[in-house]
């Protein structure tokens, strides 16, 4: 690659004054605006940023090697506290990564319940998302909760299906741990019911707001190439408009038999990423409405799946999904004994986060916060 | 026109609060302590150990195998195994545990522990309001204050207990089929062997 290339990729150099001195801002690790604790040394120029430095690790719990320690199974619990708002999610990456491994059969039933229960996690996701970014607008308050209110919804949902609202471990290698309790489709059939009125009225509150408009239209713009080069995935990517969807180019689950359509962005700016959430939860709604009446019954686990005992035959797997955050895949490596020999996760979080100096650049430092919240990382999957 | 956006949202957010005074629906939260929702039954938080009939210590359907120990992720629960056996709820003799402890400040309520419980000797309790200030004493169970009733479990899981009692009564159908099969069979052989021994040693063989 060519110097001029390599240079396109690096962070421009902001050009200061010299007459002006630096001033560095340690923003975090206990900041209102941050989730979680995470630190970002900023250095301004005035009120512009020049240097951001993020800095992680504070949350680390040591997750991968804990999981070589263990069983497969034990570590099912754990995936739920990576990205703690999509617990569902990182079990279905988990399951896949395994069932890939040890050659798992899913049935049609939890196949079903799969979809079903991970576009419910994305919308209660981008709801968030979406109510935490506004927060960080200033709008204190009034759209995470209307956010929150929904996801108690979901969340209760949840619960009665795996007995704990965030901490699902609710999947399975080779499927599900518990069948659907009695009733429990009529009242997702009934969230799904209600479910565009609060897209309708979110969008209301806020698409179109002039003071949401001037913050973060052309606000932390993306390029596509850069953003492709980091490896960005998920709404940040698409929000570029490049159009990448796991759920589409790698066919996983059942995904081929439903009829959805994936947003893309133009401008790779906050506005961008905001609509895009917002039209992502309403393809998850029809991806919903659409697997809803289709369920069949029958088993929900692969007979050969075990809970104890369980020792893959050696190889190695990569398992990815299209997570609400971006793409969540675990790579495995099996050595014919009980616990894997080499455990990886890659965490859209935190691959997500590493252009966050890039586009920061340049910007006021009042940006950083809002640029910084159009991520939409859990710190918990960041440092793992 | 500018600040139209913004007018709309107010709309829609006056429309949330004046709507709260009189639609039930748009009051979505309770005020804890004094209001409750009602339990949701499939609710887990940590385990307890089930036990039949009167006496929690005798009636513990745990046999101590150990398998729960191993297999949870963060390793919160111990187990002594006794050296003796004594009978178990169906009257077999099995080892119990002399020593059943879990650190609740450790336990992730993962629940694989009821998975793989072979005996069904340990479930997912409800109870969430264990707040304490005593670390050690509040927060790790031992068997006696784990050990609870089936019908405690039969009210929290209904649907679940009523399955795990169809199948423990089942294996007790089973079992004590098998064991009448088994006397049977063995009063049977013994006759045989009294009647072949009688007809080979007559009238003394009798006592
Ligand atoms: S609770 Fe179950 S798994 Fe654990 S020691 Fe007792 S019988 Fe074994
Ligand atoms: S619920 Fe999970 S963490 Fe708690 S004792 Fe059981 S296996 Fe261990």
């Amino acid at each position: 690659m060519s110097t001029s290339a390599i240079r396109s990729y690096l962070p421009p150099v902001i050009e200061v004054d010299a007459e002006n001195e630096l001033l560095e801002v340690a923003m975090g690790p206990h900041h209102p605006s941050t989730h979680g604790v995470f630190r970002m040394d900023v250095a301004l120029d005035g009120e512009r940023v020049v240097r951001l430095k993020p800095v992680f690790g504070y949350l680390h719990r040591n997750h991968e090697k804990i999981a070589e320690k263990t069983t497969y199974l034990a570590s099912m619990p754990y995936t739920d506290r990576l990205d703690y708002f999509c617990s569902m999610t990182n079990n279905w990456a988990y399951a896949l990564a395994v069932e890939k491994l040890a050659g798992l059969e899913v049935p049609e039933r939890a196949e079903y319940i799969r979809v079903i229960t991970a576009e419910l996690t994305r919308i209660q996701n981008h709801a968030s998302a979406i109510g935490f970014l506004m927060q960080e607008m200033g709008a204190s308050g009034t759209p995470l909760m209307y956010a929150f209110r929904e996801r108690e919804k979901i969340l209760d949902l949840f619960e009665e299906l795996s007995g704990s609202r965030m901490m699902c471990n609710y999947m399975r290698f080779g499927g599900c741990r518990v069948d659907l309790p009695e009733g429990w489709l009529d009242r997702v059939s009934r969230l799904v019911a209600e479910l565009p009125r609060f897209v309708d009225e979110m969008e209301a509150l806020l698409t179109g707001n002039e003071i949401l408009m001037a913050r973060a239209q052309g606000v932390g713009v993306l390029k596509p190439d850069l953003a492709v080069n980091a490896g960005v995935t998920g709404v940040m990517l698409r929000a570029t408009g490049v159009n990448y969807d796991v759920r589409k180019v790698d066919h996983y689950g059942i995904y081929d038999r439903f009829a959805f359509r994936v947003p893309l962005g133009d401008h790779g700016d906050i506005y961008d990423r905001y609509m895009l959430r917002v039209l992502e939860m309403r393809e998850s709604i029809r991806i919903l409405e659409q697997a809803l009446p289709q369920i069949p019954a029958g088993p929900i686990l692969d007979p050969k799946s075990k809970p104890r005992g369980f020792r893959p035959k050696p190889g190695e797997a990569y398992g990815r999904i299209e997570a609400p955050k971006g793409e969540l895949g675990f790579y495995l490596i099996s050595d014919g004994s009980g616990n894997p020999y080499r455990y990886r996760v890659r965490p859209p979080s935190l691959i997500n986060l590493t252009i966050l100096e890039d586009m920061c650049l340049g910007q006021n430092v009042a940006d950083v916060v809002l640029i910084f919240g159009s991520v939409d990382i859990v710190l918990g999957e960041v440092d793992r | 026109m500018l600040g139209e956006g913004i007018l709309k949202g107010l709309a829609e957010t006056a429309k949330n609060f004046a709507g709260s005074f009189v639609s039930e629906e748009r009051l979505t939260t309770v005020e804890y302590p004094e209001q409750r929702l009602p339990q949701i039954e499939n609710t887990r938080d940590f385990p307890f150990l089930v036990y039949d009939g009167e006496d929690p210590m005798a009636g513990l359907r745990c046999v101590s195998c150990q398998i729960c120990e191993k297999e949870c992720p963060p390793k919160c629960i111990y187990i002594v195994k006794s050296t003796d056996k004594k009978p178990d709820y169906v009257g077999k003799a099995q080892f119990y545990p002399t020593r059943f402890d879990i650190d609740i400040s450790v336990c992730m309520s993962c629940q694989i522990c009821v998975e793989v419980c072979p005996f069904d000797a340990i479930k997912m309790d409800t109870e969430f309001e264990l707040s304490t200030s005593d670390r050690f004493g509040g927060l790790i169970l031992d068997k006696h204050k784990l050990a609870k009733p089936n019908s405690y479990y039969q009210k929290i899981h209904p649907t679940e207990a009523a399955e795990v009692d169809g199948r423990l009564e089942e294996e007790k159908q089973k079992l004590e089929a098998k064991a009448k099969a088994a006397a049977e069979a063995a009063a049977a052989k013994a006759a045989a062997d009294a009647a072949a021994k009688n007809a080979a040693v007559a009238p003394e063989g009798q006592a």
